[in-house]
């Protein structure tokens, strides 16, 4: 499915992601855990085409999309969330999404002085699949409100719909249980695993709530310092000794 | 309370408004009177361009003025200088003022939030500097006199102040309408994802810079068609027209009506012309009780007059329909749209 290949990235001097070669199969749950600063977000990034890696090569279903720009890794198929989603807060839940499958239709500025029949056809398939993302998430009933009037963990569903209604093969989740109570984390592990057997999708998470990754996730890689330090089943990784290492610290860090 | 105020979100208010617009000659107290609402109507075109690069893409577009001020040259040096008749050289002023916002637009949008402004503002006081200075060109300080007028095809002489007043208010339904048209549209949504954030509408497969391209050279034009039709107007130009200050009034035309908004320009402009106007009698000193209204309207009011009452109406909305079904909250949902694209 995705398939990372001995890839770099360097700010400067700095190697924000070194070397890292992972393979995340279809239709499986994929974690990416390790401390703060680790290089998890530039992983994403990196991936999602935002940033360009300095070395190595990204494929996605055997397609090389190293240096691709971000709009086109979209329109191949990968999804994503950031950990904060700024939407139109004056605006309907709904509204916000219609935009989502926007990639998947080609009206231009002649459709939309003519009012072309493409126009209306694409524009209701874009509403339609935004209503759908929607019920996937468990939102429906808050499709007519504002963005600014529904709650944190709503909002974290919306993202995940906004993402859904591009129709990805995978989906990358930055912090998905971010901010949101104990009750609510069990039902976004729920919900993903909801995208995995009912949509067939690869999920990719980040995450900080080693509970929920334990359980949840079916692969588990580890980055330290921009480094891949382990990888494997939950199992393999909470027993990991470099693992409990780079959480707890060392020696020196504990006497420091 | 909410059932008068509902009443201005149904298309018949639409229809009272450009009835009143249509009347309004005929009720004026003078051919003074028409003609600060041709000037005021001219401007607001030029707004709804800056409403569609700042309002719906969120770009801080600081030449506004100078392509306005692009768009009136274009035409009076055309019909002054080359010979060319009114028409054609509006066409003209259309294209040039829609070339120019090109290849302005594919280097200053490579920036982002405040340095596009700053590169913007850059470009606006150039624009200024060039008509000022480039007097083989543009007669410099001098202006351009003996500005053709709009050819009325023998059916109306456009030299007079009501004909050329009905010609403004044409090309501004049009202005409106379609940005009515666009704001609904899955274009204009895709230049609102942009204003929401350049990382999100790129992972959701949008393409920046083709989107803000066109949403910039759409802006230009609507400023070229204004400056287009306001030479055609007073018949006489200077530099002055592109002075920055031009660009700050009609930001604050936006934001007074409501940024982002479709009758939120119309309303700013019309109402911040009028109250002017009205304040002339304070001479200088009126910017002491307009600043602070500025201000106060900025603080408690962040999307203008029109902003607010469409989110005080689906608030209201929300509060008298509160049901959890999903059924009646997708007509809410149709109902509420349907409302914000009458308004």
């Amino acid at each position: 499915m995705l398939k990372v290949e001995n890839v770099t990235k360097m700010f400067g001097g700095l190697a924000a992601v070194s070397d890292v070669s992972v393979e995340f199969e279809a239709g499986r749950i994929n974690a990416i855990i390790g401390p703060n600063g680790a290089g998890k977000s530039t992983f994403f990034n990196l991936i999602s085409g935002l940033h360009q890696p300095t070395s190595g090569r990204i494929l996605l279903d055997g397609v090389d999309v190293t240096n691709l720009p971000s709009d086109r890794v979209a329109r191949l198929g990968v999804g994503r969330t950031f950990q904060t989603t700024n939407l139109f807060e004056q605006a309907t839940v709904l509204d916000n999404l219609i935009v989502g499958h926007r990639l998947r239709t080609k009206s231009g500025l002649w459709d939309v002085l003519i009012n072309s029949k493409r126009l209306q056809r694409e524009e209701k398939a874009a509403r339609d699949k935004a209503m759908e993302a929607l019920e996937f998430v468990g939102l429906a009933h808050v499709a007519g409100q504002f963005i600014a009037d529904i709650t944190q963990e709503e909002r974290k569903r919306v993202a995940f719909a906004l993402a859904l209604a591009t129709d990805p093969k995978i989906v990358l989740l930055d912090e998905p249980a971010a901010g949101v109570n104990p009750e609510e984390t069990v039902g976004f592990a729920a919900l993903m695993r909801k995208m995995v057997d009912e949509k067939g999708l690869t999920v990719c998470l980040i995450e900080h709530k080693m509970d929920m990754i334990m359980s949840l996730a079916d692969k588990i890689m580890v980055l330290d310092h921009g480094e891949k330090i382990a990888e494997g089943t939950p199992e393999e990784v909470r027993n990991n000794p470099v693992v409990i290492e780079a959480y707890l610290g060392g020696d020196e860090d504990a006497a420091a | 309370m909410f059932k008068v105020a509902s009443l201005l979100m149904t298309p018949a208010a639409k229809y009272l408004m450009l009835a009143f617009a249509i009347l309004f000659p005929l009720v004026a107290a003078n051919e003074y009177q028409v003609y600060v609402m041709a000037t005021a109507f001219v401007w607001a075109i030029a707004v709804y361009g800056l409403n569609i690069i700042t309002g719906f893409c969120g770009q801080l577009n600081l030449a506004h003025g100078g392509f306005f001020a692009i768009g009136a040259y274009t035409l009076g040096l055309l019909t002054a200088d080359y010979g060319w008749s009114f028409w054609p050289a509006f066409l003209g002023a259309l294209v040039m003022t829609a070339v120019l916002g090109f290849l302005v637009g594919i280097v200053s949008l490579r920036l982002k939030e405040h340095y596009f402004a700053i590169f913007t503002l850059c470009v606006g006081f150039i624009i200024y500097l060039l008509i000022d200075k480039w007097e083989e060109l543009t007669h410099g300080t001098i202006g351009v006199r003996d500005i053709a007028a709009p050819y009325g095809f023998g059916l109306v002489d456009f030299t007079d102040t009501t004909p050329f007043y009905y010609l403004v208010l044409a090309f501004l339904v049009f202005a409106i309408w379609f940005m009515g048209r666009l704001s609904k549209s899955l274009l204009g949504r895709t230049f609102i994802a942009i204003r929401n954030g350049d990382e999100l509408a790129q992972s959701l497969g949008i393409n920046l810079m083709r989107n803000k391209v066109l949403a910039f050279v759409l802006s230009t034009t609507y400023a070229g068609l204004a400056g287009a039709l306001y030479a055609g107007m007073v018949r006489f130009i200077g530099p002055e027209e592109a002075n920055i200050n031009h660009t700050f009034d009609m930001i604050t035309y936006l934001l007074v009506g409501g940024i982002g908004t479709i009758m939120g320009p119309l309303l700013g402009t019309v109402g911040i012309v009028w109250i002017t106007q009205s304040l002339q009698f304070l001479e200088e000193y009126r910017m002491i009780i307009f600043g602070p209204l500025l201000v106060l309207l900025v603080i408690f009011f962040p999307r203008g007059i029109t902003g607010s009452f469409l989110t005080w109406m689906h608030r209201k909305s929300q509060a008298l329909a509160p049901t959890k079904k999903r059924q009646e909250n997708k007509v809410n949902t149709a109902q509420n749209r349907e409302a914000e694209s009458n308004a």
